[in-house]
């Protein structure tokens, strides 16, 4: 009895501390984890992930190995359940294997290769692995990127290319690489605001592609023109393309490229675009059907304080189900979009805790698996789904697949773990809709905030309506043109009756 | 008897002016479809009244917050968990109020000659257009679809329009403008609004400032005299 007591009385404590718990108050001081409604306001939502484990030197036995600790990392890529750091300042690439229970060892650690006139490497920025095994190093310091197969014999090198598009007086200076199936190489170089340098299987440089397009207003540029001098105009800055941040190659070969620079008004009207998805051409056609475009937070607290500014991608990740996160350097957030571009979530914050960044750099996936690498921490976070993370990509692949019923359940489950999210309203919606329920269905199109939808529920609901009410449609109709007529007739009979009686009595 | 026919009397002429507000308030469907007549009637003729003046003014205010709550979803996104309803009426009366103020005082100064009275009666009958579309509007918006949208918005840009106009012609008929002469004067008074909103601020920070004074002023008073 008395430990039943006890129970409750903790219970109690626990509602108590619950909203305490969970106070989301705009974009910058919110829960760990949280979505946008519909009005901009953020929302405090389950964790759609959480930690499972941080690997670092310590945890990796770096110490015992080679004695050197992991000192300002790049670049993380994964393949399979291999998963390479580049450590920069290490000149090294280690070679990390996953195996069960989110255990990391290194299998190798890469500071030199065979059979190449350099062998070793000086600052890699990147490093791809290709199905074969072939290891690509974006060698910063070298000023090339080089190819080597699975036993780290040299194959090729990428270099400077010798041709007129490219500023010969500039260092050749890769920073990010990404390769597509056909082995061509796609080279984000320092300096170099063409776009991605793209190079044949070969190695022969082909041109530049997705550079970003310079934009001028009519005003600026009469300012510019006709009101400024000669020396003024030499001063104020000149209006250059800028250079991506990123770049990630998706299964289907599109790449993915995020960029910083741009300016903060451009965002909600999107102009500034900091997420492209580029096609062979350099054409950005990401899909944005949301309210917002993909700009990351949507709003944040004062200018001065710490953080203060727009979500700066430095990293995108895209899965398998065309779900990609991009990692936000600004406040050390992942934000989740899906195909549509609608935010499934967004969570993490600065600090050097588990789950909080100070320096994060690089965003990776196994799987549903994200995998953060924090340059100042030297480490690297893995995160997995929660039942709630999990039930909302279930949902949404259900339905991609075109099992409607199986994802509407899903979305039901979404429901019970955060009743405030759109989007599981929206997928009931649609599958309730497909059961011909129009009005259930418009009930949750509503709560979504989805117009389109609604008025397709509502137009079939509509029709249903008229059709059962036809009748007393009509009748009200016809009264409305019939009893007017026949008051006036009855008025004329009248009028002809007292003019009878009045010529009578004229008579 | 003569007390009688005297209260007979009042009750007829309360009848009267029962029957006047209404044939006013269905003069105003003869003012927008006639606007040049019938605004020189509405106010030379004495045909409008000002209790139906007042009546389209609550009217257009009830109609817009009606819109804002009450418009279906597909078409207006209104944060209805925020909006104070005297606060939005508040917002379109006072600058109405203002508006029409600025116009009586520049166009008296420049021969015009309608009294504030004739002004307020013509720009309320103006707003009649607006009430008459876009309170039915709010119940046919709830049987449309979000793809019938541009019946919805064109109905709303005609009762805009319509009473846009009928402003201009209500302002030359009272003031016995011509066109251009109207149209100077409708971007005067916008200008004269500002200068009266500015007058007002200025007004009350000095008032404030003012009482601030007084205030500190006999406080140092009671702390001397302890």
């Amino acid at each position: 009895m008395k430990r039943m007591k006890r129970l409750a009385a903790l219970l109690g404590c626990f509602l108590i501390l619950i909203p305490l718990a969970a106070t989301a108050e705009d974009g910058f001081s919110t829960s760990y984890t949280y979505t946008y409604d519909f009005w901009e306001d953020s929302q405090a939502s389950p964790d759609a992930y959480r930690v499972a484990t941080v690997i670092d030197s310590m945890t990796l036995g770096l110490d015992n190995l080679e004695g050197v600790r992991i000192n300002k990392p790049q670049a993380l890529y994964a393949r399979g359940n291999l998963l390479y750091l580049c450590d920069t300042s290490n000149n090294r690439i280690l070679e990390i294997e996953r195996g069960k229970g989110n255990t990391f060892t290194v299998k190798r650690i890469i500071r030199e290769m065979k059979g190449s006139a350099v062998n070793t490497f000086s600052q890699p920025y990147d490093v791809f692995a290709d199905p074969e095994g072939n290891l690509y190093v974006a060698d910063y310091g070298n000023q090339r990127v080089t190819k080597m197969d699975r036993d780290l014999n040299w194959i090729q090198d990428f270099v400077k290319p010798a041709d007129a598009t490219f500023d010969q007086k500039l260092n050749f200076l890769p920073r990010k690489i990404v390769v597509d199936v056909a082995g061509r190489v796609y080279a984000l170089c320092q300096n170099v605001n063409k776009g991605l340098a793209k190079y044949e299987a070969d190695g022969t440089f082909s041109g530049f592609i997705g550079a970003n397009a310079v934009k001028i207003s009519m005003a600026e540029y009469m300012w510019k023109r006709y009101f400024q001098t000669r020396e003024q105009r030499a001063q104020t800055e000149s209006f250059v393309p800028t250079e991506y941040e990123n770049i990630y190659i998706d299964r289907e070969g599109f790449i993915y490229a995020t960029n910083i620079v741009f300016s903060e008004y451009d965002l909600k009207s999107d102009s500034a675009k900091p997420i492209r998805r580029l096609n062979s051409l350099g054409n950005d056609i990401l899909i944005k059907n949301d309210r917002f475009p993909p700009i990351g937070d949507l709003w944040w607290i004062e200018q001065g304080s710490e953080g203060y500014g727009p979500s700066k991608f430095v990293d995108i990740t895209v899965m398998d189900n065309d779900i990609y996160v991009a990692l936000d350097r600004t406040r050390g957030r992942l934000f989740g979009y899906d195909s549509q571009g609608v935010m499934l979530w967004a969570f993490g914050t600065k600090g050097n805790v588990e789950g909080a960044f100070t320096g994060a750099v690089s965003i990776e996936h196994m799987g549903y698996d994200l995998l953060v690498l924090d340059q100042v921490e030297n480490s690297v976070t893995l995160f997995q789904t929660t039942e709630y993370g999990q039930t909302i990509y279930d949902a949404s692949e259900a339905y991609l697949r075109g099992e409607y019923d199986a994802s509407a359940d899903q979305w039901r489950s979404v429901l019970k773990m955060n009743a405030n999210y759109p989007l599981a309203f929206r997928g009931i919606g649609r599958a309730v809709l497909r059961q011909n329920r129009y009005e259930e269905a418009m009930d949750y199109f509503k709560l979504a905030h989805d117009r389109a939808n609604y008025g397709r529920a509502f137009k079939l609901y509509r029709k249903d309506w008229v059709e059962a009410n036809i009748g007393w449609i009509l009748g009200i109709l016809a009264a409305v043109l019939i009893i007017p007529l026949v008051i006036g007739r009855i008025r004329r009979m009248k009028g002809e009756v007292v003019m009878h009686e009045q010529s009578r009595i004229r008579k | 008897m003569n007390r009688a026919e005297s209260v007979s009397k009042k009750a007829l002429t309360a009848q009267a002016g029962f029957g006047r507000y209404l044939d006013s308030l269905r003069y105003a469907l003869h003012v927008i479809t006639h606007p040049f007549d019938g605004f020189w009637d509405l106010v030379h003729e004495k045909r409008g009244t000002l209790g139906a003046a007042h009546t389209f003014l609550a009217l257009f205010l009830l109609t817009r917050v009606l819109k804002l709550l009450l418009t279906s979803f597909q078409f207006i996104s209104a944060p209805v968990q925020y909006i104070n309803v005297f606060e939005e009426m508040a917002s379109l009366a006072l600058p109405f109020l203002i508006l029409c103020l600025a116009n009586w005082a520049m166009t008296t100064l420049f021969d015009g000659k309608g009294r504030f009275r004739d002004i307020y009666t013509a720009m309320c009958y103006a707003l009649v257009p607006y009430i008459l579309i876009q309170l039915p509007m709010i119940l046919v918006s709830n049987m449309l679809t979000f793809e019938e949208a541009s019946l919805y918005s064109v109905m709303l840009s005609i009762s805009v329009i319509w009473s846009v106009f009928l402003v201009f012609v209500g302002l030359m008929e009272v003031h016995d403008y011509g066109p251009g002469k109207t149209f100077i004067f409708m971007i005067v008074t916008v200008v004269g609004a500002a200068v009266i909103i500015f007058l007002l601020l200025v007004f009350f920070s000095l008032l404030s400032d003012a009482l601030s004074y007084f205030i500190s002023m006999y406080r140092e008073i009671v702390f001397r005299l302890n």
